[in-house]
């Protein structure tokens, strides 16, 4: 059996899973010790479908916890950035644009040394390896021990991230290092401040997968366990433990995921109704599809690859006013406080909760306290959030597309029967704890992300190189060599740039080896 | 695109508000740009853009920085500038891509003013955009701050245009040469070439030396010449239609925009489609757009070259180039960029007047229909009419 936890904001959603079954789910309040929440959260599963953690053969997480280590700058290391590309790239240096909290926080110290490469992959400057070993002992003698190096157009070439690496590690060997070509794409800042982010979290993601296993330990649970990240794909824990910024949206993406194997369906739009926020995220060929644009996390451009969702304010807790004309629904929510301020449980706030219980749509709290509600207007309201709902269906719904629409989290029953007409609707069992299933059932994945030079060399065979590189990357995660398939292929002709350059990019994934 | 930029700003104080549209009405006043208004005038770019021009985020974060360390540049009119006046534009010329990773606004950018100077023989006295859309408008004013000189208040296209020898200067036979590159090592290629095509040429082969970006000093232009062929008042437009959307939202901003731009809403609806592929260098697409509301039943057609070219319903064209296309969202109002151009959204399709230069025969000849390939002649779309804000600084 399998388990998967999805460790939220707010709540710790746990499933214990038979194959494709679901056997057991939980959901309890987040504590603030990692280790502690997944202890318990083991614990209640197992409890509720009377096993022994030795029947465990995989626990997958999904967790915010690094996220939100970043937007609350608790526990961050400082951080030694090193950019390769002097003189070119000098117009902004290591942390500008940064928030000022969020740099004090994590600068330690910033170097432009020479090295990195053009977009024909030819040398901007050689690398200067004395310069790096001065970097190395200055690094040491500052009290840094975490070094981020991004390169000049590393997604091209990381030959120069590789070799810096080495020689500064030679010269002090207590430094941990995260590469730039490792985790972002082409634009060197936003790759660069991925890259700090995750050297900023290193200390942190060494102590979260100790208390993990410790926890795991504890349950009598003994086998490998995984981290999902943002793609849907897992990471072992030692490749976690490097890498903790690919954490950061993988809850939204599991509950795309997990809907979408819920449902039985590869393709489709998921709508998560929470308790503050509706998202709406789609499914293609059961990964979700992600946005094109560039992602902002905490007052930080970033280029990581998140899933394309659109999110508006209305969820259950979500505060309504009827005298407003139009009703105003959202996006001030009561949040956690839904059981002591909503009407239905005594409280004198009017929510979206409240008017679902008047609609007979939802059976919680005393539902006398809302029977004096204007029935027509009740009515208003409820269609009023279905349009709202519908609207954010529609923004993500591609042209002349049928897939179906799965309603899952807390607040599904919210959308009554009616919605979406002329849609299939899908309302899975375990709806409300679908981000869990979603971390449960996540594979193993590798990716590539290159631009190649279309001289000497076919469309064809550049392919096959990404292809091969994915691959690699796959198993390198975790996955099981000979079972892996490649997902998505996407070959993008560059503009203005001379010759036939293409960048490739390349997604594997497969089961995890036992 | 530019909301990044807005959160870090300091925001005025509401009784500066007032000044909204104001500026063109006391042409004597002089004016500094400052933050706010580098913010302004990247939102207002995206609306005068015509979806191209690029991603004004790095150009206004140089710009801001560049006035928080040297001060605010001047905002001059055309009049204002005296007869012995030397103004020229900064660019950046090459691909989107190396300039993500290159940064190329370091020393190589004063560099190539240097080499600007020392090729015209005498001190350069004012900045003038070369266009507005995208990050060289941003570039041209961070340059004068840096220099102490004033920004002259006009452009060369009055939008965005692919090809350097687009500008408003072409029509008049003014060349845009010499022009000055430089890359981040030191080196400086002085370009004099016979016209705008040939700049056009040398500055590709040299980017591409340069990989593929580089900063560019061109278009020097006398005051006299500036008063011919240039388009009078665009940065106080860019500049007004910014405040416009930095204030308002929704139809009440599109509303603003049109009566300053003297523009119409000529669709409005949800986009079913996006075609896009390369060719010969250039982001060729189109978009289709379901009509909504007073739309209902129809489909507009928006096809571009990097910039939006052509609206159709059907096979009609309702909008042509050089008149301004601008796809903007409808809930925010913000002009969206051919690349951001995405299934499901809520759009507005706005069609505003080009500069009047553009439709003389020359003007035509060389930034009309034909010239991007479209076997149709110019026509103005339904309810156009001059644009305001351009003919009150013309005066």
């Amino acid at each position: 059996m399998r388990i998967g936890i999805d460790i939220g904001g707010t709540n710790t959603d746990a499933v214990l899973m038979d194959g494709d079954r679901v056997v057991a789910s939980h959901k309890s309040p987040t504590t603030a010790s990692v280790g502690e929440g997944v202890e318990r959260a083991i614990r209640e599963v197992l409890d509720i479908a009377g096993v022994d953690g030795e029947v465990v053969r995989r626990v997958v997480l999904g967790t915010t916890h690094f996220t939100n280590a970043v937007v609350q700058r608790r526990g961050l290391d400082r951080v030694c950035a090193i950019r390769l590309g002097a003189p070119a790239s000098r117009a902004f240096p290591p942390f500008s644009i940064w928030p000022d909290d969020l740099a004090d926080a994590t600068r330690g110290s910033v170097a432009l040394l020479p090295g990195g490469v053009n977009f024909d992959g030819s040398p901007i400057t050689a690398l200067d390896e004395a310069a790096l070993r001065t970097a190395a002992d200055r690094a040491v003698a500052d009290g840094l021990t975490s070094i981020a190096l991004t390169s000049v157009f590393a997604p091209l070439s990381s030959d120069n991230e590789t070799l810096a690496r080495d020689v500064m590690a030679a010269q002090q060997p207590t430094l941990s290092f995260s590469l730039s070509s490792d985790i972002g794409n082409l634009g060197v800042l936003e790759r660069e401040n991925a890259t700090i982010l995750n050297a900023c979290l290193a200390s942190t993601a060494v102590e979260v997968m100790k208390s993990i296993e410790s926890a795991l330990t504890r349950v009598g649970v003994d086998c490998p366990f995984y981290l999902s990240q943002n793609d849907g794909t897992l990471m072992s824990a030692d490749f976690a433990a490097r890498f903790p910024v690919r954490t950061f949206a993988s809850g939204p993406t599991n509950s795309i995921r997990g809907a979408g194997f819920l449902a039985g369906v590869e393709d489709a739009l998921v709508v998560d109704i929470g308790g503050t926020t509706t998202d709406v995220g789609a499914l293609r060929r059961g990964f979700p599809r992600e946005s094109a644009n560039t992602t902002e996390l905490a007052g930080l451009r970033t280029n990581f690859r998140m899933p394309d969702l659109v999110s508006i304010g209305v969820g259950g807790g979500s505060i309504v006013s009827l005298d407003a004309s139009p009703i105003a629904i959202g996006p001030r929510s009561v949040a956690r406080e839904l059981r002591t301020r909503a009407r239905v449980f005594g409280g004198d706030t009017l929510t979206v909760t409240d008017l679902a219980v008047a609609a007979g749509r939802l059976s919680v709290g005393t539902p006398s306290l809302v029977a004096a509600l204007d029935p027509e207007l009740v009515a208003r309201a409820t269609s009023r959030i279905q349009e709202l709902v519908e609207r954010a269906v529609d923004a993500m719904r591609l042209a002349a597309d049928a897939v179906p629409v799965v309603l899952v989290g807390g607040g599904a029953p919210l959308v009554g029967p009616d919605a979406f007409a002329g849609q299939t609707v899908l309302r899975p069992d375990h709806a409300d704890v679908a981000n869990a299933v979603g971390s449960a059932i996540a594979y193993a994945g590798g990716e590539s992300d290159r631009i190649y030079d279309l001289d000497g060399l076919s469309r064809e065979e550049a392919v096959q190189l990404a292809e091969d590189e994915a691959r690699r990357q796959c198993v390198h995660a975790g996955a099981e060599a000979g079972t892996v398939e490649i997902v998505e292929v996407d070959a993008l002709p560059l503009t203005y740039l001379p010759g036939q350059s293409v960048r490739i990019r390349v997604k594997a994934a497969g089961p995890p080896a036992a | 695109m530019c909301r990044l930029l807005s959160r870090r700003l300091p925001s005025v104080p509401s009784d500066q508000n007032v000044a909204v549209g104001g500026w063109l009405a006391s042409p004597g006043m002089r004016r500094r740009l400052s933050e706010r208004d580098i913010e302004a005038i990247a939102e207002g770019s995206a609306i005068l853009g015509t979806g191209g021009g690029g991603d004004p985020y790095l150009g206004s974060r140089f710009a801001c920085r560049a006035i928080r360390e040297h001060g605010e540049p001047e905002l001059v009119s055309v009049d204002e500038l005296p007869d012995d006046a030397l103004a020229v534009a900064a660019a950046v010329v090459g691909s989107p891509v190396p300039m993500m990773e290159k940064l190329s606004l370091g020393e190589e950018l004063g560099r190539a003013f240097d080499g600007m100077q020392e090729a015209m023989g005498r001190p350069i006295t004012a900045m003038m955009s070369p266009e507005i859309g995208g990050v060289n408008t941003v570039v041209s004013i961070a340059l004068a701050a840096e220099r102490g000189l004033p920004v002259v208040d006009a452009d060369s296209m009055g939008r965005a245009f692919p090809e350097v020898q687009l500008v408003t200067q072409t029509i008049h036979g003014i060349g845009v040469s010499p022009m000055s590159m430089a890359d981040e090592h030191g080196n400086v290629v002085i370009m004099k070439a016979v016209d705008n095509f040939w700049t056009e040429r040398l500055a590709r082969s040299t980017v591409i030396q340069f990989g593929a970006i580089a900063p560019a000093l061109a278009f020097p232009l006398t005051k006299e010449q500036i008063e011919l062929a240039s388009v009078h008042g665009s940065v106080s437009l860019a500049r007004d239609i910014g405040e416009i959307l930095l204030e308002r939202s929704g139809e009440d901003a599109l509303r603003a925009v049109l009566d300053r731009t003297g523009g119409v809403e000529l669709f409005a609806g949800k986009i079913s489609g996006v075609d896009r592929h390369v060719t010969g260098g250039w982001a060729v697409g189109e978009v289709h757009i379901e009509g909504a509301d007073a739309f209902a039943g129809a489909t507009m057609r928006v096809t571009f070259q990097n910039e939006n070219l052509m609206a159709y319903v059907g096979d009609e064209p309702m909008a042509c180039v050089p008149d301004l296309l601008t796809i903007v969202e409808q809930d925010s109002c913000r002009g969206i960029t051919t690349e951001r151009l995405r299934f499901g959204s809520r759009v507005s399709v706005l069609a505003m007047p080009c500069d009047e230069q553009w439709l003389s025969p020359r003007g035509l000849e060389i930034a009309g229909p034909r010239h991007f390939g479209y076997d149709v002649d110019y026509r103005p779309f339904e309810g156009r009419r001059p644009s305001p804000a351009l003919l009150a600084a013309r005066g």
